[in-house]
């Protein structure tokens, strides 16, 4: 193996920072191939669980309860015939989707799945991202626009004043969050994703618990803004399919349209990463420092595992509960295969786990550690992803000059107050 | 537009145009140019094929002007060409959401004019058959409505609930939609055999499902904000463009002709006419929700009390109304649903001109509309509750 191969396997910095242009890339890739695999399944879960919440089954029949559906959805995608309508600026039109996905995906290089699981560690690090993902609504705008039609325009215009109104009180809560970081004994803080996470460890405390509940208004005030920032109900005025037909990507179809609908998740998965990371303690496992003993650890170690395992046996109850009629014979025999990939997966992280225990600073060792912090890093975001399909599920539209309103009139003040006192309170107990 | 004088300004008269003019210029902010939208016929929510057009200063409304006519089907002409028994199933092709009432207007609009009445059964089984559709309806609207708003929910529930009811049509009728329950005279069928446990066990299957329904709405913030104070329509205005039914009523006035010049069986129920104060979008939907309830009491009542007796009344086999000419209204679940039927003395009427509620009430939605957000079209638009088939006939 090459040198600069081997020589990273050991450096526990990121490879950006290690300089290591091979494993960056590496990482590149996995990273873009696990968003789209999480786009996917994602999409499957939104369309079960939404209809779950509205006494329908959802997709059923393109695979075992429809687990083959996005892939089948995004066959569909590409084959279909590629239009640009002819009233509409051609290259624009086409460059369009192209800056949304590109602003949703360059956010990830940033984004810490654990101390040293990220592509790099930049020192401005969270302005980078917010900076970024505000990009994306250029692509909305530009779509809205290049469309050369009614629909699309209103929905662009709709999304700028939407960007405008919640960008500035999510940086406030942002700051508020930053402000944190600093309350240690050198008195300096961070703008590094992963200077942010470990600021948290040391405090012993995630900044939604700290100065409670200043760090939660924050964290609320980020919440509600991140809705409004990826164009989600309530905030899908964008879109508002029973106003604006689809808003701004009324004109696109086919492969097009499916690179917004992959951005949108993308930048879903992207701010909730930032939140994640800022308020909830990133990659770390539930008290790090409180329940730190050997055993502890060991304790938490089995929970990937145990999600897998849990997931095989949702598949297998699955399997058991099909009608025995002999049309569900290949869905039967699809999901009891689907169900026992899970099973192996949780038992190779069983086996990692236990490796992991009874070896000290081996590759396993390495290797369980790296899971424990994906695997905590993501099953945060998956739950403010399910929240994301509940907000869906549950609420109406806000209008477009109502939620100005609340952007301006209560979410900014509320934001510069929280940041006021912050600061005041940080000073007073550091 | 219209250029409005200080006195002109409780003229209806003066506000409500027919026509928008596109090329007369507004005053718009910035001095920006106006922008023409044509919502529909094909949008997802104009509740079929209906089309406006929309003059916008941004997304302000600045006029808006009703294109309809894309599901006319001549329902009217075609009375002229049939019997007046073979005309009655078309009347349910109208609004067909609520086709059993139409069918109990046009019923006892014919009897009326043949001077026969329905027996005393075949009343009640009307009303009970009515008033479970007034409740679909009101769930059919309910669930678009909110769907309009951006709540997905809702209508999956109200859907699920409207169901049960179709099921009981199915079950009395064989049909599910348009049901064509009602025969001149009375009814064709005798109740099924556990017709009134069926309808027993709705009621109590249902009362709790409303509550679910406004559980997810009424307290909602977003439903409050979404519809207060959102297409307001004075009592004043209401009554000078002819609006009626819930839309009447939420702006203050109480009137329902099932109270005001009962037919059917209704002077023999016990129900409250729900009204509101302020004539916005909130407030009709608190009427529908309120009339839902008022529906299951007068649905209990009459299935508690329903005769026992003949089911048809004294029709001759061919019916051949005297010469003479009718009007009869009764309070559909969308508003007054009237009959004008002109009689030559033969088989066939000479003329037949319905008075739709969707067709009237739609004329208030420019009134309701300007100087709101194209958001709040959509919402009116649902509010309004019309139905194509019955605006277009």
């Amino acid at each position: 193996m090459p040198n600069f191969i081997m020589s990273y396997l050991g450096s526990t910095l990121t490879p950006g920072e290690a300089g290591n242009q091979f494993w960056a890339l590496v990482y590149v890739l996995v990273i873009f191939a696990g968003v789209s695999v999480a786009v996917i399944a994602m999409n499957w879960i939104e369309r079960k669980a939404l209809a779950h919440f509205q006494i329908r089954l959802g997709p059923m029949r393109v695979g075992p309860h429809g687990l083959l559906q996005p892939f089948a959805d995004a066959l569909k995608l590409m084959l279909k015939e590629d239009i640009i309508p002819s009233e509409a600026d051609q290259f624009v039109f086409w460059v369009a989707p192209l800056i949304g996905l590109l602003a949703a995906f360059t956010v990830y290089t940033v984004i810490p799945f654990g101390p040293s699981q990220a592509v790099s560690d930049m020192n401005i690090g969270i302005l980078f991202m917010l900076g970024v993902s505000s990009l994306g609504v250029l692509g909305i705008v530009v779509a809205g626009w290049a469309s050369n039609s009614n629909y699309p325009l209103i929905g662009a215009l709709r999304s700028s004043a939407q960007m405008v109104s919640y960008e500035v009180a999510m940086g406030l809560a942002v700051v508020s969050a930053i402000l944190m970081t600093s309350l240690n004994s050198t008195g300096t803080g961070t703008l590094s994703m992963i200077g942010i996470v470990q600021a948290q460890q040391q405090q012993g405390v995630w900044f939604i618990f700290k100065f409670f509940p200043l760090g939660f208004i924050a964290f609320a005030i980020f919440a509600i803004a991140m809705v409004a920032e990826t164009n989600r109900a309530p905030f899908d005025m964008a879109e508002a399919e029973s106003e604006l037909t689809a808003g701004y990507h009324t004109e696109y179809s086919g492969f097009r349209w499916s690179l917004f609908m992959l951005s949108e998740y993308a930048a879903m998965i992207a701010v909730s990463s930032i939140a994640v990371t800022l308020w909830l303690g990133g990659w770390m496992r539930p008290f790090p420092n409180l329940l730190h003993a050997p055993a502890w650890e060991f304790v938490f170690s089995l929970f990937p595992a145990l999600t897998f395992g849990g997931l095989a046996a949702i598949a297998f109850i699955g399997t058991v509960r099909m009608p025995s009629h002999s049309f569900f014979k290949i869905q039967r025999i699809g999901l009891a295969v689907f169900g026992a990939l899970l099973g192996l997966v949780a038992l190779l992280l069983l086996l990692i786990a236990i490796a992991g225990h009874s070896a000290d600073e081996t590759l396993a060792s390495r290797f369980k550690e790296s899971i424990g912090h994906v695997y905590w890093f993501v099953l945060k975001v998956a739950v403010f992803m399910y929240l994301f399909i509940w907000y869906r599920a549950t609420w109406p539209r806000y209008r477009f000059d109502q939620l100005m309103k609340i952007g301006w009139k209560v979410m900014l003040p509320i934001s510069l107050g929280v940041l006021m006192i912050t600061a005041i309170v940080g000073v007073i107990f550091s | 537009m219209s250029a409005s004088t200080k006195d002109g300004d409780n003229d209806i008269s003066s506000r409500a145009v027919s026509h928008l003019d596109l090329d007369a210029p507004d005053k718009t902010y910035l001095d920006s140019n106006e922008l023409i939208i044509n919502m529909g016929p094909q949008h997802p929510a104009t509740h079929g094929v209906l089309r406006v057009i929309l003059k916008l200063d941004g997304e302000k409304v600045l006029g808006t002007e009703c294109v309809i006519g894309y599901l006319h089907r001549g329902v009217e002409k075609i009375a002229e060409n049939r019997t007046y028994t073979m005309f009655n199933p078309y009347v349910d092709r109208m609004d067909y959401v609520a086709a059993v009432s139409n069918g109990l207007g046009y019923c006892e609009a014919v009897e009326k004019l043949m001077n026969v009445e329905a027996p005393a059964r075949a009343k009640y089984i009307r009303v009970i058959l009515t008033e479970l559709n007034r409740i679909a309806s009101h769930q059919l609207w309910l669930g678009t409505h909110a769907l309009d708003i951006g709540a997905m929910t809702p209508l999956f529930y109200t859907f699920r609930d409207r169901e049960e009811i179709l099921k009981i049509f199915e079950r009395y009728c064989g049909a599910r939609l348009t049901t064509h329950a009602f025969r001149i005279g009375g009814c064709q069928y005798e109740t099924y055999a556990g017709f009134e446990k069926d309808v027993k066990n709705f009621l109590t299957f249902v009362a709790p499902k409303i509550d679910e329904y406004e559980a997810l709405l009424t307290t909602n913030r977003i439903w409050l904000e979404r519809t207060k104070n959102v297409g307001v329509i004075s009592a004043a205005d209401a009554i000078a463009l002819g609006v009626t039914g819930p839309v009447l009523r939420a702006s203050g006035v109480r009137w329902d002709l099932r109270k005001a010049q009962p037919y059917a069986a209704y002077s023999d129920f016990d129900f409250e006419i729900p009204i509101g104060e302020k004539g916005d979008t909130y407030d009709r939907y608190l009427v529908r929700m309120a009339e839902m309830r008022q529906s299951l009491r007068i649905i209990e009542q009459a299935v508690n009390g329903i005769p026992e007796g003949p089911i048809m009344g004294k029709v001759p086999k061919v019916i051949k109304p005297p010469v003479g000419e009718i009007y009869h209204s009764i309070e559909a679940p969308k508003g007054e649903l009237g009959y004008f039927i002109v009689s030559d003395g033969s088989t066939q009427p000479y003329r037949i001109r319905v008075r739709p509620p969707s067709f009237v009430n739609l004329q208030a939605l420019d009134i309701m509309v300007r100087g709101l957000l194209v958001a709040d079209v959509i919402a009116v638009i649902g509010t309004l509750d019309i139905v194509l088939g019955e605006v277009d006939r």
